[in-house]
């Protein structure tokens, strides 16, 4: 009872996957060395493309908010470790008719569930899941509100590690809205833990949250002075609806300010990597010249995103039973 | 016990800072009203003597603004179970907020409310009238109609006005009858879809934002619409430094204000949201130190003259579900006297003022005759004993609503007696 | 209690030798045609480098990582740092000779033979291990043995290297699991 509030299990061993705060370097690297392991899976010559960990288990994905490339992503995750897959999508109109979160939760409790991987438009969803779920159910966090995201800020930091190896000399600049970004809010969490040198985030003063500085992160306004000799450029998705909440003039404005082509890219560093957690709005917040370019790395955050979901899945519901072997 | 019970009150400590007393003297009740503080009239006999040896003797509390729910949220508290709450906690005066369904627009909701306080007969329910039809924010309600069956003030329980036109209207109306205006003040717009203060610590948790200019900037607004209109205003439940130092200048400059601060603004910050606790999910939101400590210093001072509880009681679903999500609110009445009294321990101010904010402030901002021991008052009493800790337990609360981040906290001082109109209300068990 | 030098790397380069004599029997005798031959992590990939040479096989060694697919995962989770396994070579049909250091209760072969499986379907499996303890909780044999040596309950066998090839002996105490 203690722990179930946490993330972690009274030995650390990962019980929920709720928010990258709290988790320290080490584990981090752990969930990186596992995933690693897992991308071995998906190559050539290797038909059967399953293994077996999570047989027996059922994971449901629990999306209260619509998003059709996360869940496939968790779907294939935990198919490719060989469970069985639950999905509910709940759309918030079902919701407000009456049926509760709770209630939603107990009338999935009927059905033995291992573990929800859960996307919510409220920030704290995932955590209240998993304060109120039964004892022996994990809990993976796909999204709530603008707090956290953090399966998309590993599979981040996969990618980072595989083009750059170590963390620690690295300039990292996230670019676009990130007052409403739950990914930017874990992956500022991820770098900072893992040892960069700098943070930089890059955006108008209406798309920053409050003291921006406090989540450990070097202020611009002008992206060419922020990209300057940064080795990774994050491109935050830029939604529509900033328009009329009067945060932004107009799409043309913002790619004209803040948009990266192939011109303002020459200002990073020459091996710079550029990544997006997709989906991309070409001519936005990114010209098809670089999202296509040899500097992107969007179509290896993609797969990296199955390895590293299964890494998670593994760890969370690997090494918690103490009960007798069942058969 | 009926109010023709006489009852002597003896060995306590009287504070009474109405009428700054702070020593031991006694006290003596007949017909309902205070006989005499001090030595026993001649002739006077006391039907019941109450030893409050060890305790302190002070005037019943007068909550500036408790929620009782009733009429249309039975579900969350009734008039019978929330005074039965009040009278446990020492409460003796209630200001009941308009939002009820139906609303206090007509004088028969107010006299529901009267008929169901006084059945149940524990403590006193006074009713703010609301300032406009159902609260719509429109057309102006007929204030002077629920003035006279007996509400003692006018608000719109927080919710928007159509338009700062007919607030100005409203505020004029109220005043051509006296009526005080009770205000929330809050830009509706810079609220937004906001559920915590807009800080460092909303950013980190990716809550959407209330900045401190939505109150500041209704501070303002407010303010001059007082001093244009002329209307007496009070100023409910402020939460940041930067309102008291509009509303200190402008009481400098001669516009007639008042202000009251929710109890738990005093000691609960942003910080407590930290883990998401739908408990402390309150509005207007919880502030920052700065504000938590600028609120003190104020109470201390006496720039705001009550601390009132705010009293919000929810049924269980309300509460059940993500921090955005849940509905704000403390169930309060019961921490009322014992966080006012925790700022004592914590030497923000000595316990007479502290007495002061929460019974003879809050009557004097309405101009009411309780909240203090005069001869010839209502024997409205709260009896509590110094240094007898007691903890918050869930299961112990007379209140609908459980919701309160103060459940297991442990206090210093509890209530052994409350009377109301002379009659005892309540007696802890030791008694 | 620290462990024990149980065998140098001589002695073991001579078991070793001894086991590519059996295996060049076993492939006179089934006619196995174009064996692969796979080591399991860690050590039986030390012992397989070595046998591997010795048979002067034409594919490359292959290598198996067999966590993701031990029975025990529900119950000691996973372990971050394995190499992961690669099989440079196709499996169907051919004849796989299966190499590891200690083969005890049997679980890490029928873990070993899943993943196989899972890359293809092998003509033949056929089983080579250094070192053949007593403690089968499933029943799995080995075609080629380095050695039996006799322990008792407690003794823990275990393999260091790659270089020098080193077998230790420890005692086993009640929390650490063996699931070889």
């Amino acid at each position: 009872m203690l722990y179930k509030n946490s993330q972690l299990t009274a030995e650390g061993k990962l019980k929920h996957f709720l928010s990258i705060e709290g988790l320290k370097r080490d584990l981090l690297v752990d969930i990186l060395d596992t995933a690693e392991n897992f991308t071995a899976l998906a190559h050539k010559g290797r038909p059967v493309k399953k293994v077996p960990l999570l047989r027996g288990k059922t994971v449901t994905n629990l999306f209260f908010e619509n998003s059709t490339r996360t869940r496939t992503t968790f779907e294939l995750a935990a198919k490719r470790l060989s469970a069985d897959v639950l999905n509910l999508n709940i759309s918030t109109s079902a919701t407000t008719k009456g049926e509760s979160l709770l209630d939603t939760l107990r009338n999935l409790e009927a059905m033995h569930c291992d573990m929800f991987v859960v996307r919510h438009a409220s920030s704290g969803a995932a955590r209240f899941i998993a304060e109120h779920c039964e004892e022996h159910i994990s809990v993976m966090n796909a999204g709530d509100g603008a707090h956290a995201h953090p399966t998309q800020a590993m599979l981040d930091m996969l990618t980072i590690r595989q083009h750059k190896g170590d963390f620690t000399p690295l300039r990292v600049a996230i670019v676009g809205d990130i007052l409403h970004s739950r990914v930017a809010r874990s992956q500022i969490l991820a770098l900072n833990t893992l040892g960069v040198t700098e943070v930089r985030v890059i955006a108008p003063r209406t798309l920053l949250p409050f003291d921006p500085r406090s989540l450990g992160v070097h202020v611009y306004h002008d992206l060419i002075e922020g990209i300057t000799d940064v080795d990774v450029i994050i491109m935050l998705r830029l939604q529509k609806e900033r328009m009329a909440g009067a945060f932004l003039p107009s799409e043309h404005e913002y790619f004209r300010l803040y948009g990266l082509t192939e011109n303002k890219l020459k200002h990073a560093k020459k091996d710079v990597i550029v990544m997006h957690p997709g989906p991309i709005n070409r001519g936005v917040e990114i010209d098809s010249a670089v999202a296509d370019g040899p500097h992107s790395v969007i179509l290896q955050q993609v797969s990296n995103g199955i390895a590293v979901r299964m890494a998670i899945m593994s760890m969370c519901l690997g090494g918690q039973d103490s009960r007798e072997e069942s058969a | 016990m009926t109010s023709n019970t006489s009852i002597s009150i003896i060995n306590g400590r009287l504070i009474d800072p109405a009428n700054d007393i702070d020593e031991h003297l006694d006290l003596h009740i007949s017909q309902g009203k205070i006989l005499s503080v001090g030595e026993k009239p001649s002739g006077f006999e006391a039907d019941i003597i109450i030893d409050a040896k060890n305790k302190v003797i002070c005037p019943g509390l007068v909550d500036l603004n408790a929620h009782l729910r009733e009429p249309g949220y039975e579900f969350k508290g009734s008039i019978e179970s929330e005074t039965a709450a009040a009278a446990k906690s020492g409460i003796t005066t209630l200001i009941f907020p308009p939002d009820t369904l139906p609303v206090i627009d007509t004088p028969a909701v107010v006299e529901l409310i009267r008929r169901k306080a006084k059945q149940s007969g524990k403590a006193r329910v006074l009713t703010q009238a609301a300032m406009t039809q159902d609260l719509e924010g429109n057309e102006i309600s007929d204030m002077q109609a629920l003035q006279q069956v007996g509400c003692v003030a006018v608000s719109n329980a927080g919710k928007p006005l159509g338009s700062t036109l007919i607030q100005r209207r409203a505020m004029e109306y109220a005043s051509t009858f006296g009526l005080q205006v009770f205000v929330q003040s809050e830009d509706r717009h810079l609220r937004n879809k906001g559920c915590a203060h807009e800080g460092r610590i909303s950013a980190r948790m990716g809550l959407p934002g209330i900045p401190e200019a939505a109150e500041t900037v209704a501070v303002a607004r407010d303010i001059a619409l007082a001093e244009a209109t002329g209307a007496k205003l009070h100023f409910q439940t402020l939460t940041t430094a930067k309102s008291l130092r509009k509303i200190q200048h402008a009481l400098a400059d001669g516009i007639q204000l008042s202000a009251d601060v929710a109890v738990h603004q005093l000691h609960l910050t942003e910080m407590d949201i930290e883990n998401f606790n739908a408990q402390c999910h309150v509005h207007p939101p919880l502030r920052t130190l700065r504000d938590r400590d600028a609120l003190r210093s104020a109470v201390a001072s006496g720039l705001i003259s009550a601390i009132c509880s705010d009293h919000q009681p929810h049924d269980a679903d309300a509460k059940a579900h993500p921090f955005p999500d849940s509905e704000p609110g403390i169930s309060s009445l019961e921490t009322l006297l014992a966080l006012t009294l925790k700022l004592v321990d914590e030497g923000v101010m000595d316990l007479p003022t502290a007495i002061a904010r929460v019974t003879i402030g809050p009557a004097q901002i309405l101009g009411l005759p309780y909240g203090k021991l005069d001869a010839g008052s209502s024997a409205d009493i709260c009896i509590f004993e110094i240094d007898s800790p007691w903890t918050l337990k869930r299961e112990e609360m007379l209140s609908k609503g459980k919701n309160s981040p103060f459940i297991n906290w442990e206090f210093n001082h509890r209530v052994t007696h409350t009377l109301f109109e002379g009659r005892l209300v309540y007696q802890s068990d030791k008694n | 209690m620290t462990p024990t030098v149980f065998m140098q790397q001589p002695a073991i380069l001579d078991l070793i030798s001894g086991m590519a004599e059996q295996l060049q029997s076993i492939i006179r005798e089934r006619q196995l045609i174009n064996p692969v031959m796979i080591g399991i992590h860690t050590g039986g990939v030390w012992v397989a480098d070595h046998l591997h040479k010795k048979l002067g096989l034409a594919d490359e060694l292959g290598t198996l990582n067999i966590s993701f697919y031990r029975d025990d995962f529900s119950r000691i989770g996973l372990n971050p740092r394995v190499k992961p396994s690669n099989i440079p070579f196709d499996i169907e049909d051919r004849p796989v000779i299966l190499v590891d250091d200690v083969l005890q209760t049997g679980r890490t072969i029928r873990a070993a033979m899943n993943e196989i499986f899972d890359f293809g379907r092998p003509s033949a499996i056929i089983l080579a291990v250094l070192v053949n303890k007593t403690g089968r909780e499933l029943p799995v044999q080995a075609d080629v043995t380095g050695m039996t040596p006799t322990l008792k309950p407690n003794d823990y066998l275990f393999l260091r290297g790659p270089e020098p090839l080193e077998m230790q002996l420890g005692q086993k105490t009640a929390s650490s699991g063996n699931n070889d």
